[in-house]
């Protein structure tokens, strides 16, 4: 680094003594910082760490207390199976809580997206390929509508999402009439709504498409949040909209696309949730809004926004799916599991309060 | 330096709710000097930086780049027209890395099916042309350019922002109070920047309390007051007493500087 020639002739008087400064570069102490410290910092700079370090441990422990029963590729892919539609929805709330916002809504427009793509089958007889495109449309425009009301009309996400929920619920159960179509139905008419069930086998281990779709999902979020510049605008969008908006990103249109895209997705875990119970039921995935949050907040995501992995999302799903089902072999009462889930959401938002400080 | 203005404002007026921010006010910006803005807190000078980076709408008036009327419904509308911005809350993302910051809303893509297909960013270039910004300010200590800015002091986030400005700007750059939170040598690292990016061609605003660094690197010396301008002064022919004596209403600044 050179020093500029007009240092040698100050402007002011006091800065005469500028040219005797000390020419070393500042030097941080990297050495005498402790281990908490440094895990501190390693955490703060890879936000999956806490979950993933969570979720090998809680595998170990399960593992050690059940032996083959939980430690099998049998049992390690049942719970993939088990957390695929979670997965899938969580990918949409990671995207939306980025932003510093919260979708109650997804879990909703989910059923919805799945029960048009089955009444557009069997009640006006579409092909299947495009009663799927409309599902996928359904979601798109419940997205928007969250979208237009956040970004342009301002309202508070929580807000916007939670009127949504229920008129998106109110118009599944209308439409559909409360109707099940039954997957012996499906699977002679319209198998392809119950791709994502099928599956493939190594060995013992089963993954179904459901499985594959949400790895993927993840693996290609990941790549978009942080590889490409409108990965970047969502982070930068959550942390400090207002710098994010001076410094050049047109924070309406990112607010807008981040909805549709979670409302997209929540379309896709309805195409999912076909496959994974065969039927297209109207009463089903009640609990997908409140699951994807905690495996979001467990993953590590700040729900202020800005901060998080989206494989932390995926971990924390996996943590959620590994207690329900470590504790269920143990042959404990479930409440157990929602304690402890309950004490695991807690514990994830003191731990990122704690890494926050390592800006101090 | 009579030489013909980069940027012309007439008759801006900005009002919120009953205040009014900016009465009538005129501003005037000619090619490659420095034109510092002074005034009292509420004077209206940052309504004023505002209006031209495109921050926000002016209710009436008249703002010509280039003799062109521009009408800028954002700082991104402002940024594309080359008028680059140091705001004084910086307008960094505390959580982004320092190249992800200083190339917010203008990042660079691979070449190739990398990043037109996938729309891969090219990190590699992105952080080599950061770094060279950072150098030539001589303002970084810095070790890690993919650093969150959050884990950076006042003075180097400053200067962060200062060098995103420096680096973009095509047109004018606009600097609201650059050395506020600076020490003394990082101030002087700054003004130089200053100087040198003039000598590039490139005009500035400079908005600053500070009169010493106002005096020192200013041609022209706008004052404002009560939201409009007083007059502009030739740093040469007045002390920094008459100007903090016109922009408190101490004295009345004599008719020809009135004119200006």
């Amino acid at each position: 680094m050179s020093e500029p020639t007009a240092v040698s002739q100050p402007a002011q008087e006091f800065e005469k003594v500028l040219s005797d400064s000390s020419r070393q570069l500042a030097s941080f102490d990297t050495d005498d910082k402790t281990a908490i410290q440094k895990l501190q910092h390693f955490l703060h700079s890879h936000p999956a760490g806490v979950p993933l370090i969570v979720l090998l441990l809680s595998i170990i422990i399960f593992g050690s207390i059940l032996g083959t029963k939980f430690f099998s590729a049998f049992s390690l892919t049942l719970i993939l199976q088990q957390v695929a539609i979670t997965g899938i929805v969580g990918a949409a709330q990671t995207l939306v809580i980025l932003t510093a916002g919260i979708d109650l809504s997804v879990g909703a427009i989910m059923v919805l997206s799945s029960v048009v793509m089955g009444q557009f089958v069997f009640r006006l007889g579409m092909p299947v390929e495009i009663a799927i495109l409309c599902g996928f449309g359904v979601g798109a425009l419940c997205g928007f509508v969250n979208g237009w009301l956040v970004a342009r009309m301002k309202l508070p996400p929580f807000i916007v999402t939670l009127g949504m929920w229920q008129i998106v619920l109110a118009s599944n159960f209308l439409y559909s009439a409360n109707e099940t179509i039954r997957a012996q139905d499906i699977s002679t008419t319209a198998p392809l709504l119950q791709i994502f069930g099928a599956n493939i086998r190594i060995g013992n281990a089963v993954f179904t498409y459901g499985v594959i779709a949400m790895v993927l999902l993840s693996i290609g979020l990941w790549y978009v949040l942080n590889k490409t510049a409108w990965g970047r605008h969502v982070y930068a969008v959550g942390d400090d909209p207002d710098a994010a908006e001076l410094a050049g990103v047109n924070v309406k249109k990112m607010l807008m696309s981040v909805y549709v895209l979670s409302g997209l997705i929540c379309a896709l875990a309805g195409w999912a949730l076909i496959g994974r119970i065969g039927s297209v039921s109207p009463t089903a995935g009640q609990f997908a809004n409140i699951e994807s949050i905690t495996a979001v907040v467990i993953g590590g995501i700040s729900l202020f926004g800005g901060r998080g992995s989206i494989m932390g999302m995926l971990f924390g799903a996996l943590i959620v799916g590994v207690f329900q089902l470590g504790l269920r072999l143990i042959g404990t009462d479930p409440q157990w599991t929602y304690l402890l889930i309950g004490v695991l959401i807690i514990a994830a938002v003191a731990i990122d309060q704690w890494i926050r400080k390592v800006a101090g | 330096m009579a030489s013909e203005p980069i940027l012309t404002a007439r008759g801006i007026v900005k009002r919120y709710g009953r205040v009014t921010a900016l009465d009538n006010a005129d501003f005037d910006l000619h090619k490659g000097e420095i034109l510092a803005v002074i005034g009292d807190n509420g004077a209206g000078k940052s309504s004023l930086i505002k209006a031209i980076s495109g921050a926000i709408r002016p209710d009436e008036g008249e703002i010509r780049l280039d003799g062109e009327v521009v009408n800028f419904r954002s700082p991104i509308e402002a940024r594309k027209a080359g008028i680059e911005t140091v705001y004084q809350n910086l307008a960094l993302s505390p959580a982004l890395s320092i190249a992800d910051n200083m190339f917010l809303g203008r990042e660079i893509r691979k070449s190739g099916p990398l990043g037109k297909v996938f729309r891969m960013l090219d990190h590699a270039a992105m952080e080599k042309i950061a770094r060279d910004k950072l150098s030539e300010l001589g303002l970084m200590t810095i070790q890690n350019i993919n650093q969150a800015v959050e884990t950076l002091s006042g003075g180097q986030r400053q200067g962060v922002a200062v060098a995103r400005a420096a680096a973009f700007g095509s047109k004018l750059i606009i600097l609201d109070e650059p050395t506020a939170a600076l020490g003394v040598k990082e101030s002087r690292r700054v003004l130089e920047l200053i100087l040198d990016v003039r000598s590039r061609g490139l005009p500035i605003v400079l908005i600053s309390h500070n009169m010493p660094h106002v005096f020192e690197v200013a041609d022209r010396i706008h004052i404002h007051r009560l939201g409009k301008r007083l007059c502009v002064i030739n740093p040469k022919d007045y002390t920094m007493s008459d100007a903090v004596a016109f922009m408190t209403g101490a004295k009345t600044p004599p008719p020809e500087a009135m004119a200006a």
